[in-house]
């Protein structure tokens, strides 16, 4: 089908960019991983099936503290909660009449970037389109993570450390331009800074760990947030 | 297998499951759009401020002494802030740390 075979192209080509990145990002991922004690191979199987930058920093920092499985569980549940929205604004662009089978596999491919690029795509998303971005940009995710593991422990400390902020900047160039455009968005980070900051030297709190703040915070502060600055009823919230 | 490496591997499965359950039960049970006013409030929010939670302060706690790290922050703001994108914002903050 030459439809296909071109929807696969433009995957293919967009995907190449948010590959690039991942494989920066995931490289800083894998050093953390290292520290959990995850072999590379681990590291690539789970990168390559989690696909979640935040879920897999916090899980990766929660094997590493050896946290019970339940704070996996929660903080998986809540750090990816935003993936539940954009599946269901997915669910939208899909076009009636698609397979079943192939919408849960649209489905797995979501992550912030690849979302992003699908829900720019004009008219409905085509499925090989999005499989051929969501797969490229996975492999280099996996693969970074892999070298990560490998390499991080024969880079000098000072190196380690400064890769490390790579995963952080990647985290800013994601909330800090919503939060331009959105005052209400500004708002909340800014309340995120500062609870975040108070509960990490807080008496008590400051001894739970710091998925469970994590978990807390974020509920708290999002349920607030939605409570005093509700978003417009015809607003797109996935946007 | 050593305990270790059983017990990762539980870790790492959960995760998996997780996080692929999420992605998959909206696109099973959402027929519409979601109405709810609270709820889409809820869940636009959360994604940002889970993020700046988990920026702040660990980028400042990962630095050996807290001065790089804040000042990787400040001018990783700046850059994300002037819409920069994720590759140099990422890079900028890197330099910065490994620079100081």
């Amino acid at each position: 089908m030459r439809g296909k075979a071109q929807h696969i192209i433009h995957g293919l080509r967009d995907g190449f960019p948010i590959a690039l990145g991942y494989l920066a990002v995931s490289f800083s991922l894998g050093i953390i991983a290292a520290k959990a004690g995850l072999t590379s191979g681990q590291g690539f199987l789970s990168s390559f099936f989690t696909r979640a930058s935040a879920g897999e920093y916090g899980t990766y920092s929660l094997i590493a503290v050896k946290a019970a499985f339940a704070e996996v569980i929660a903080m998986c549940l809540v750090v990816n909660l935003r993936y539940m929205l954009m599946s269901a604004a997915l669910s939208q662009k899909i076009a009636p009449g698609t397979p079943w089978i192939k919408r849960i596999l649209m489905s797995f491919c979501i992550t912030d970037e690849v979302f992003g690029i699908s829900i720019a795509h004009p008219g409905y998303t085509p499925p090989s389109y999005m499989y051929a971005a969501a797969l490229l940009s996975t492999l280099f995710w996996a693969t970074g993570c892999a070298i990560g593991i490998t390499a991080g422990s024969l880079l000098p400390q000072h190196m380690v450390t400064a890769l490390s902020m790579s995963l952080y900047g990647m985290f800013l160039a994601v909330f800090i331009p919503p939060a331009r455009r959105d005052r209400n968005v500004l708002l909340a980070v800014i309340a995120s800074f500062t609870l975040s900051g108070i509960c990490a030297v807080a008496p008590v709190i400051s001894q739970w760990s710091s998925g469970m703040r994590t978990v807390l915070l974020t509920v708290v502060i999002s349920a607030v947030a939605a409570w005093l600055k509700p978003i417009k009823s015809d607003d797109n919230g996935a946007a | 297998m050593t305990m270790e490496q059983h017990r990762i591997l539980i870790y790492i499965l959960l995760a998996i499951v997780t996080t692929n359950l999420i992605r998959v039960l909206p696109m099973v049970f959402i027929k519409g759009p979601i109405s709810n006013r609270f709820v889409r409030s809820f869940l636009y929010y959360v994604p940002y401020v889970t993020l700046a939670v988990m920026t702040f302060p660990d980028m400042i706690s990962a630095t050996p002494t807290p001065w790089p790290g804040l000042i990787a922050l400040v001018v990783g703001i700046i850059a994300a802030w002037l819409r920069l994108g994720l590759l140099p914002v990422a890079a900028i903050c890197c330099l910065i740390v490994y620079l100081l």
